[in-house]
This record gives C-alpha cells, sequence and structure tokens, in this order.
C-alpha cells in the first residue's frame, strides 16, 4: 500500500538539505512505528519515495512524499490520523498536512510532477525595475545559460521551462522589495528560482523563495499530487 | 541580548551545510534567559559534524540545563566560509539555540579532546569578541573554562584559559555554577575577576593556571607553585563513583544534518584497567566503573523508541569486557521490533575470536566493517605496550569473522612505539599477509587495510618519558611497510600524517611556553589543523623557531627519572612513581595484568579516591581480558591453522 504525504518547510529548517529530510523521514516513520516496507538483502533501507528535490535554503508548502507500507498490517491504520501523528515526530517547522493512498502503479511523483509554482521575495528590488525585467525575460525567445553539471560546462536554454512569471506586489516586510510569482517546468529537468534570477539584468542573488505548489498537468487542467479530497488538512498557504 | 538571527539567515544562504548553525535537533532545548541563572555555553573546537556526537558535552548540556539556577546553550567552530562572512558583517560567535551571541553568556566552556583543536580554541575565543588573553579579560567577559582528555597537560593553553577542569564533570559543573552565580550577584564589579578565579581554584578539580608561578632554569621546568594562599599545590581530577547515579544522556541530540556517529550511543562504562601503556584514556579514566546491566538495557530501549535511529553503539574504551556485554547484547537482541531491525555497534572490539561471535550476532541487520587494533607488528612489541594479544587470539579473531561472512576487516597500528625495530615494523606486513592467507580459505578476494599513525607520547602514562620518533624517522618506517606490502593487492595502507603527530607532540607535552606557538600560528591564519587539507606544518616550525623553542627539546628527547613535568602539580590519581615503574617495565617487555581480575599493583587511581572498581562479576568476561588467565609464554606462537598456508 503506497501512501502519500504533503508537507510543509519553513523557518529555520528550510536550511537542511534535501538528504537531510529524507533521513529526518525515516527517523519518524520508525518513531510512529508504522510498518513501513523494506527492500530486500543486506542492508535493507525503507521503501520511501521523495518527489524533486527542494533546494538546500528554500522554504516550501508543498513538498511530497510516498511511503510503501507492508500489509497486511497497514490495512487497519487510520490514514487522515497520520499527519497529526508524524508532525510532532519531525523537527520544528515541517508540518505534514495531508496524506492518502495512491495507486502504487501510477507514475512516481518525479515523473507526474510537471510544474512547480514559487513565490520569490526580492528584497531592493524595485517594482517598477521588475515589471520590466519580467517583460523582458517573457518577451526573449531564448534564455541561454551556462550550467555546470558532473563537472562540466553545458549550454542550455531555460525558456522553455519559464511557464509563468508575474509580479505579485511589495514585500511584506519592512524593506522595500518585490515578489515574484512563477511557474516553472520541470519535464524533462528542472529549473531553479536561482537560475532565472542569474539571468536577471543586474542579476539577483539574494532572494527568500518558497514552493507553494506542485502541479500534475493534464492538457489545460492542473491538479495537485493529492486528490483534492485528500487535502483534507487547510492547505497551509494562508499560515506562511 | 538579541538573538543575531535575522542577520544571519541572510548569510547562511551563502554558506556550505547551513544545517549545522540552525540546532533544533531534537533533544535540545531553546532556554530562558534570566539574569539569575548561570549561562553557560558549551563549545566543541570543531565543525559540528564532529562535535555533535560528543557525549562529556551532551551530558553537561542536561545537567545544566536540569538545574534550577543554570542553562546551557551549544556551540561549534564555524566552517571557514561562515567566519569570513561574520567577520566581514561584525557578527560574533554564536549559540545554535536561541543565536545569542557567545557574550550573552556568564561562561564560555571549551571541550578539549585533540591537541591539534588548540588554535581554533584562540579563534573561537577572539571571535566571541573575548580578549584571547586571559589577563586582558575584564568583569563583562564571561569566564573561559575548558575541560577533556587534553586538560591533563592544560599548560600550552594556561595564558588563554581562565580556568581548567580535570576528570569527570558531572558533579563539577554545579560547584562551578554556584561559584559564578555568587560573582554574577556581586555585580561583577572591576576588578572581581581574580576573587572569582580565587573561590574557583578552591572547588576540588578545578585549576586556575594564572594563579601558578612558573619557574624555570634554562629550557628546563623547576616548578609550577601557586602564588597564593589557599591556592592548591596539587590539583586531583574529579571522579563519579558511580555511574548508575548518571544515566546521561537521557535525551541524546539527534541532529538534522549527517554527524559522525550518527546513532544512539549508551555508555557502558567508564575507565579502564586494561593497562596498554601507550593510550591515555585508559591511564587518566581509572578506576573502572560499569553500569549496571539493567540501566544499559533501560537506556538503550528508551533511546531507540525516542530517537528513531536503527543503531546503537555501547561505548566505552573495551567493550567486549563489559561484564554483562552477553546479557545486554541478548536483551538487545529480543526485543528489537522485527519490522525495525536495530544493529549493535562495538566501537572498540577485543581481539579474539569470542569478541567477533557477538559482533556477528548482533549485526544481523546491517553488517560494518570490522576493526581490531593489535597496535603493534610483534608479540616482543606488544609486551612492551602492554597490548597483550597474541598471534593466536588475532588470527582465530581474523578466522572467525571471515568464516562469517567478513571479507574486509581493518588493522590499527601504532609506529615509533618504544623499543621499536625494523622487525616489529616489518611485523605488521607479516600480520597483514598471514590475515588475508586465513581469508583466501573464505572468499576470492579477501581485503585488509592497515592504518598505521606515529606514536605521540602523553602525559600520566608510561611512555611520558619516551621521545617521540623524528619525522624522518616515521617516515622511514612508513615506507618501509610501504616496500613491503607493495605486491600485496588485498592489503591497502594508510598512514597518519607523521608531521601532524610531531604538532601533536609539541602541545601534548609542552609547557606554557608553547602558547606563544599556537597564538602565532593562530594569528597567521592557522585553524582547523586537524583537517589534513587545512594542517600547515611549516607554520608551526616557524612559530617554534621565531620563539626560540627547540622542537628537538620538547619532542624528541628522552626524560629522565628526575623530568619536572609541567603537568606535575595535576594529578590524575596515578602515582608517579607507579607510572615510572611501569615505564621500566615496558623496556623489560614485561606485560602487566588487567588488574580488575587480578591483584591490585597499586597505580593510585583507586586507593587515592577511596574508590573501587565498580565491577559486576568477579570473574573475568567470557573469553577472558587479555593477559588475565592467558597463557602468556606462547605468545608469539602463530596458531595451527596457519602452518599448512606457509
Amino acid at each position: 500500500m503506497r501512501v502519500r504525504f504533503r508537507f510543509s518547510k519553513l523557518g529555520k529548517v528550510r536550511f537542511t538539505s534535501h538528504r537531510d529530510v529524507a533521513r529526518l523521514w525515516e527517523r519518524a516513520l520508525r518513531r510512529a512505528q508504522l510498518p513501513v516496507a523494506s527492500t530486500e538483502g543486506f542492508a535493507p533501507r525503507p521503501k520511501v519515495h521523495f518527489g524533486l528535490a527542494l533546494p538546500t535554503g528554500y522554504e516550501s508548502l508543498a513538498e511530497y512524499l510516498d511511503v510503501d507500507l507492508r500489509e497486511p498490517e497497514a490495512v487497519s491504520l487510520d490514514i487522515d490520523t497520520l499527519p497529526e501523528q508524524l508532525t510532532p515526530l519531525l523537527p520544528e517547522g515541517i508540518s505534514v498536512d495531508a496524506a492518502d493512498v495512491v495507486d502504487p502503479k501510477a507514475p512516481s511523483l518525479q515523473e507526474a510532477v510537471t510544474a512547480c509554482e514559487w513565490r520569490i521575495e526580492v528584497p531592493g528590488l524595485a517594482i517598477e525595475a521588475a515589471r520590466r525585467e519580467v517583460e523582458r525575460l517573457l518577451a526573449a525567445p531564448t534564455l541561454p545559460v551556462v550550467r555546470q553539471r558532473k563537472g562540466k560546462e553545458v549550454h542550455d536554454d531555460i525558456r522553455p521551462y519559464l511557464w509563468e512569471l508575474v509580479v505579485a506586489g511589495p514585500i511584506a516586510a519592512a524593506e522595500p522589495g518585490t515578489e515574484l510569482r512563477a511557474v516553472f517546468g520541470t519535464q524533462p529537468r528542472g529549473l531553479r528560482p536561482a537560475e532565472l534570477l542569474a539571468a536577471f539584468e543586474p542579476p539577483v542573488i539574494q532572494a527568500r523563495v518558497c514552493r507553494l505548489h506542485q502541479w500534475i498537468t493534464l492538457g489545460n487542467t492542473r491538479r495537485e499530487p493529492l486528490s483534492a479530497a485528500a487535502a483534507r488538512a487547510e492547505h497551509a498557504e494562508a499560515r506562511a | 541580548m538579541n538573538s543575531i538571527w535575522p542577520q544571519l539567515e541572510n548569510l547562511l544562504a551563502k554558506v556550505q551545510k547551513p544545517a549545522r548553525y540552525i540546532g533544533l535537533e531534537d533533544g535540545s532545548v531553546r532556554p530562558d534567559h534570566d539574569p539569575r541563572k548561570v549561562s553557560w555555553l558549551l563549545t566543541y573546537p570543531d565543525t559540528y559534524e564532529i562535535g555533535l556526537p560528543n557525549q562529556g558535552l551532551q551530558i553537561l548540556y542536561e545537567i545544566l540545563n536540569e538545574r534550577p539556577d543554570a542553562l546551557a546553550e551549544r556551540t561549534y567552530a564555524p566552517w571557514e566560509d561562515l567566519e569570513s562572512e561574520l567577520r566581514a558583517h561584525g557578527l560574533p560567535l554564536f549559540s545554535i539555540e536561541n543565536h545569542l551571541p557567545a557574550s550573552a553568556f556568564d561562561v564560555l566552556a571549551f571541550n578539549l579532546s585533540a591537541e591539534l583543536v588548540y588554535t581554533n580554541v584562540l579563534n573561537l575565543i577572539d571571535l566571541a569578541g573575548i580578549p584571547v588573553r586571559s589577563a586582558e579579560r575584564r568583569p563583562e567577559h564571561p569566564l573561559v573554562l575548558a575541560g577533556g582528555h587534553c586538560t591533563y597537560n592544560p599548560e600550552p593553553l594556561a595564558d588563554f584559559l581562565d580556568a581548567v577542569v580535570l576528570g569527570d564533570g558531572e558533579e563539577v559543573v554545579g560547584e562551578i555554577t554556584e561559584v559564578v552565580a555568587e560573582w554574577k550577584a556581586s555585580g561583577r564589579s572591576e576588578g572581581s575577576r581574580l576573587h572569582l578565579l580565587r573561590e574557583l581554584a578552591k572547588v576540588p578539580g578545578v585549576y586556575v593556571p594564572s594563579l601558578y608561578e612558573v619557574t624555570y632554569d634554562g629550557p628546563r621546568l623547576v616548578a609550577v607553585t601557586p602564588r597564593f594562599p589557599g591556592v592548591p599545590e596539587l590539583v586531583e581530577k574529579r571522579t563519579i563513583s558511580d555511574l548508575a547515579s548518571w544515566p546521561y544522556p537521557k535525551r541524546q541530540l539527534v541532529p538534522l544534518t549527517e554527524v559522525v556517529h550518527d546513532r544512539l550511543n549508551v555508555e557502558v562504562f567508564r575507565g579502564c584497567t586494561r593497562g596498554c601503556r601507550f593510550c591515555q584514556a585508559g591511564m587518566i579514566t581509572r578506576p573502572v566503573r560499569e553500569r549496571p546491566a539493567e540501566q544499559v538495557r533501560t537506556m538503550v530501549r528508551d533511546g531507540l523508541r525516542r530517537t528513531g535511529y536503527d543503531e546503537v553503539a555501547l561505548t566505552s574504551l573495551s567493550t567486549a569486557d563489559f561484564s554483562s556485554i552477553d546479557e545486554v547484547v541478548a536483551g538487545i537482541i529480543e526485543e528489537q521490533p522485527n519490522c525495525n531491525p536495530v544493529s549493535v555497534s562495538l566501537p572498540s572490539l577485543r581481539v579474539d575470536a569470542f569478541t567477533v561471535q557477538i559482533a556477528s550476532e548482533i549485526q544481523k541487520a546491517r553488517r560494518t566493517g570490522l576493526t581490531f587494533a593489535p597496535e603493534a607488528g610483534t608479540w616482543r612489541l606488544r609486551k612492551v605496550i602492554n597490548k597483550l594479544i597474541r598471534e593466536e587470539d588475532l588470527y582465530g579473531a581474523v578466522e572467525s569473522a571471515y568464516s562469517q561472512g567478513w571479507r574486509r576487516m581493518k588493522l590499527y597500528f601504532l609506529t615509533g612505539l618504544p623499543t621499536e625495530t625494523d622487525a616489529d615494523t616489518l611485523g605488521i606486513a607479516e600480520l597483514a599477509r598471514n590475515c588475508i592467507e586465513i581469508g583466501r580459505r573464505y572468499h576470492g578476494s579477501p581485503s585488509i587495510t592497515v592504518s598505521v599513525g606515529g606514536f605521540v607520547p602523553k602525559p600520566f602514562t608510561p611512555f611520558q618519558w619516551f621521545g617521540q620518533n623524528t619525522v624522518a624517522e616515521l617516515n622511514r618506517k612508513i615506507g618501509l611497510l610501504r616496500d613491503a606490502l607493495r605486491k600485496d593487492r588485498a592489503v591497502q595502507l594508510k598512514w597518519h600524517d607523521p608531521k601532524a603527530s610531531l604538532v601533536e607532540g609539541i602541545a601534548s607535552r609542552g609547557d606554557r611556553r608553547i602558547g606563544a606557538v599556537i597564538e602565532e600560528v593562530w594569528r597567521k591564519g592557522g585553524t582547523f589543523q586537524e583537517w589534513s587539507e587545512k594542517f600547515d606544518y611549516s607554520m608551526w616550525i616557524d612559530a617554534m623557531s621565531m620563539h626560540g623553542l627547540d622542537v628537538d627539546w620538547y619532542v624528541h628527547r628522552h626524560r629522565t627519572e628526575d623530568e619536572v613535568f609541567p603537568w606535575d602539580h595535576l594529578s590524575a590519581g596515578l602515582h608517579k612513581d607507579f607510572l615510572w615503574q611501569d615505564w621500566r617495565d615496558a623496556l623489560a617487555e614485561v606485560g602487566l595484568p588487567d588488574c580488575r581480575w587480578t591483584p591490585c599493583y597499586d597505580c593510585g587511581a583507586c586507593t587515592g579516591y577511596g574508590l573501587e572498581h565498580i565491577v559486576a562479576s568477579t570473574t573475568p568476561p567470557a573469553g577472558g581480558s587479555q593477559g588475565t588467565g592467558q597463557d602468556l609464554r606462547r605468545g608469539s606462537e602463530a596458531p595451527v591453522l596457519l602452518r599448512g598456508a606457509r
């Protein structure tokens, strides 16, 4: 039986890495004594599948992971209570917001998610300047960048991944700045908010970034990796 | 006293592994600061990954936070990327719980586990905004303390530390808290620091270096004597008599990010009476105090449940010698829930087949590598160092391991030991080759990693009189081994940098004059010297000559019986004449059995403090403690199993 969880990662804990979060979850699942299935062999590992990695330092309201549970032990579990059971076993700032059973034969999170929606707060960037840059970037036919991959320089065009980019308004902080909203495609590979910010003129170095949604898009419709019915906990956006 | 988090979080976005600086570990607390409470900042002078698992620091963290009159937070050495950001932005060293500046605490307390961190200590004091020299500190500055094994010779750091604690910290931190509380209540007025230091010197186990006068005759140390009445001539270490009264840590810290020894750790006993003559830890932590088996089981059970770890280490200086090892291990295996198999690791394995049997029983879940420490290549030299492992024991252990599925093993050795000849050094290669020979009977491609470290003589050991081998001599010996093992592809040879051993030697037996060298190296940017990529040998050698200090005299010189050591005014309980006799016995190749199961030979560790070894069993543990009840005349005989192969 495969259970999909949605969780948020806010505050100081945003400085943990994707790998750190994976290990935190493994320990939390053991502490909750859930019947997590494990791999065979000399060094069995719990069968836990994470979605798209969140860069270290970014917050998120929409992280997902799939956990395979052993049947028949898992059948008697009350899936609805798992979020409230697991949240106290995770560090402050990580909150499990929803859980539901998903089809284990369905595409994995990494394959299924096609886009991510981001909130990007840039202190010191004036609204007008931000509008001009957004317009320029969206009008550009290509946005060539040089990325480092496996120690090699790779030339890439990030324009195809830039689906949406808007100026949302001033940031909610004492200092002036601009809040951007963006939707980036994730297939075949993702675009990091930092890469887009580096394409600004002048490049933006410092920003506070939060992943708001991961989307599965089918034609013109987009949905979250957990069905609406499963998202029993109110979406945490209001809290952020 | 405000949190620096708002400024810090912008910097954390730019540095490597920022999770090291955020706190939030399960088991950590965010204490409320209150002027009536004495606030401690417990500091590990190396990175978070190395420092977080330190059990001593975690024990004191809990004990202090349980007290109504104290609170404790932690900090670790920020890596150089964050340090330069902090300095560029005018930000200080900070606690990782409340992110408060270090100078907001009453006490900055260092754990000193290794000599090569000394420059980090200075760097952290400076980053805290505190004058590095104790004499320049004013009433508003925190008290700078240190504890841990290196404090048995604190003289190289004497100018930088206000006070030093010898021995177990469990009780003494409370007594220090009370003295500091009075200082706080008095308003920390101008000139009050000296009064505070003199009060601290009255606490047993606390050494205040600035209250002592040092006299030299040329290079020779003549005496270290109290400058004031009421300051003890000899500072005795602290020893808790019963480990059962101190079941700490109760809530071991569970880090959010990867650290060394990332597992549950339960201390099963403190102290060791094996009497390995090179081992400072074994000498200074006597007597042996075992934790009751039932308490170990409870701590393991509760700890696993609370932390979610799937691995527990039973820690001590020689865990297979724990008299209840069978019972405890069986209990852990029996109790583990079948959905979450738990593996048990014994970080200090004894070298015999019995121990391997235990290891195989307890590592059903996940098998880690096996490491044995014969320490020397021949039986003769093992008698000199009193590591009484017979050839038969070693090959029996290795055969047992290979036959039970292990394919690779690690063997630890020291080189540069007293009386070592080239035959002893080459004995290491011989042992390794024999181990591979045994392994071939069970596997197509067995492998052995031989790890060789240069021996550094330590205070309060029988080898404190021995002149350390030079870098050239250690390199020559490593070269012999490399040549001898060049053709054996199944044996991988690793070695510790002899130059790092030399610098460790300078600090290990150095006196107060070495302080200037440490300060010099620190001022030139020499931090994180225990990290091989940051270690700078020439900086140390240059600093020694700049201050007119002779490396040969400090490191390579054999000491004579009348030598006054820089630590002679401190006591680990051991009689100096016992250590001298043990040094003579070493040179005469005479082994000394484990005193847990043989009559007392009056080293001083028990009698001086009215203590006894607390051991649950009056008979040696199953398998025998090495050197106790075994026929040592046959120590160098290779067992039958090898004869066919030769």
